[in-house]
């Protein structure tokens, strides 16, 4: 079973290229700063209606960005054809994908986290006593948005169109978790916040689903 | 090199056919390699060279058809010959240096004592003194070394080398050549495919012509060994 040494192996990879570099981390949370920022000098909403509305155009952005740090995902690996070296390396190419996930996975978090207090003051909402449930709702929705996101670059790395196709399969794929992320973030933005626990739970089913799905096809996505 | 770690090795082609799409890159392609021998692949650009060593590395599924390595088939997913495999592009990572690309894919392949043995492939295909530099600061050349000082890492006892002197310029060649022989002579089973009469083909000891997907010549003997290389560049 070389499957987890060989994912922790890439992940360690992926980790260490994207902080050397700071490429993607540093464009995707400017690129969300300027979403939020111009939503707020839009809408130039209340404390009430950033309770309404906050959560949507947090998802919305988390969304858009994680559409625009997953472009690179299979792309890097293009360039000097490194993807068939990995392939030709792991006895199991679902480490590949695994390690992708999870870097992918992390950056968006690490984004989140990076945003959520700028996000937080900028449309004055407490989150100090929700942050918990706040990480649980956005670790469910951000792996989600990572597993669907992860299988269509390897698709859309080898299309023609890549740039446009990746996020014209990806955002109504995760509609579902749009949604449901963004009522589970609303409860927990409320003046009496509470937690939504069908919501948390279709988030977690979703992952198991897609994240199954993906340890069975995965390996063809990768093929040439 | 150092001393080999492995059992000579044949591959069997068997009726090999690869379609993309609506073209048909391979067409019946059946041949065999025997152990320790060093096959040149000539042909035209979309001949199916490289589809073919794609397809001995196990990249690609050909279409109908079936690949052996010596006794143990291709679809066997114990089998233990894993091919190492060079191309013109360097399948190494410009962002890492080169001990990190040769660590990392050390690793994956679990090789044993990662660290000696890329510490060893390093001082082997001379770049020790520039271990700790990023690819990307490299010439084509050095890339080159990487490649296959990766390729050579778990020790293969077959290696596939597709236009490796691509971008190389003479000195380059001549080091290229001369790690090939060391290679041949270390009884590796070697394919590769190269684009005309080179310092690089005269050292295959079977020369094999590819044409529309097809093998139009097959030769092991010098006089038509030459002519089967310098047609296909014609």
């Amino acid at each position: 079973m070389s499957l987890f040494p060989n994912a922790l192996v890439l992940l360690g990879k992926e980790l260490r290229t994207e902080f050397r570099s700071r490429e993607l981390l540093t464009t995707t949370v400017v690129f969300i700063l300027i979403v939020m920022f111009m939503f707020s000098i839009t809408f130039q909403p209340t404390s009430d209606e950033s309770r309404q509305i906050g959560p949507g155009l947090l998802w919305l952005a988390f969304l858009f960005a994680a559409s625009l740090m997953l472009q690179h995902c299979f792309l890097r690996e293009q360039h000097n054809d490194t993807l068939s070296a990995l392939r030709l390396s792991v006895s199991d190419p679902f480490a590949i994908l695994l390690a992708k996930l999870a870097a992918n996975t992390l950056f968006l978090l690490l984004t989140e986290l990076f945003l959520l207090p700028i996000f937080a003051l900028m449309y004055n909402v407490s989150v100090v006593r929700v942050v918990h449930w706040l990480a649980l709702a956005f670790f469910l929705g951000s792996l989600g948005i990572s597993i669907v996101g992860t299988a269509l670059s390897a698709i859309s790395a080898q299309a023609r169109m890549r740039e446009l196709l990746l996020p014209v399969l990806m955002l109504p794929l995760l509609t579902p978790i749009l949604i449901v992320s963004t009522e589970v973030t609303k409860a927990l933005f409320d003046r009496a916040p509470y937690v939504r626990w069908q919501g948390i739970g279709f988030l977690a089913v979703f992952d198991v689903v897609f994240l199954t799905a993906l340890w069975l096809f995965g390996e063809y996505l990768l093929e040439e | 090199m150092t001393p080999p770690a492995f059992s000579p090795v044949a591959l069997r082609f068997e009726n090999i056919d690869k379609r993309y799409g609506g073209l048909l890159a391979l067409r019946g392609v059946s041949l065999t390699v025997a152990p320790g021998e060093c096959a040149v692949f000539a042909g035209r650009n979309g001949s199916g060279k490289t589809t073919l060593l794609r397809i001995a590395a196990r990249l690609v599924r050909p279409s109908r058809g079936s690949l052996s390595f010596s006794n143990s088939s291709c679809d066997d997913e114990k089998s233990p010959v894993r091919p190492g495999f060079v191309a013109h592009a360097t399948m190494v990572y410009d962002e890492l240096t080169a001990e990190e690309n040769l660590l990392l894919f050390a690793r994956l392949q679990t090789v044993s004592r990662p660290e000696r043995r890329v510490e060893a492939l390093l001082e082997e295909v001379g770049l020790s003194d520039r271990r700790a530099s990023l690819v990307g600061t490299f010439s084509r050349g050095m890339r080159q070394r990487v490649a296959i000082a990766r390729a050579l890492l778990h020790e293969p006892a077959v290696l596939l080398l597709d236009e490796p002197a691509t971008g190389l310029d003479p000195p380059g060649v001549a080091w290229l050549a001369e790690a090939i022989r060391r290679l041949r002579d270390s009884g590796r089973t070697i394919l590769m495919s190269l684009h005309g009469e080179s310092e690089i083909s005269s050292l295959g000891t079977r020369a094999i012509r590819l044409d529309a997907g097809s093998v139009v010549a097959d030769t092991r003997t010098g006089a038509t060994f030459r002519s089967v290389l310098t047609f296909a560049d014609a």
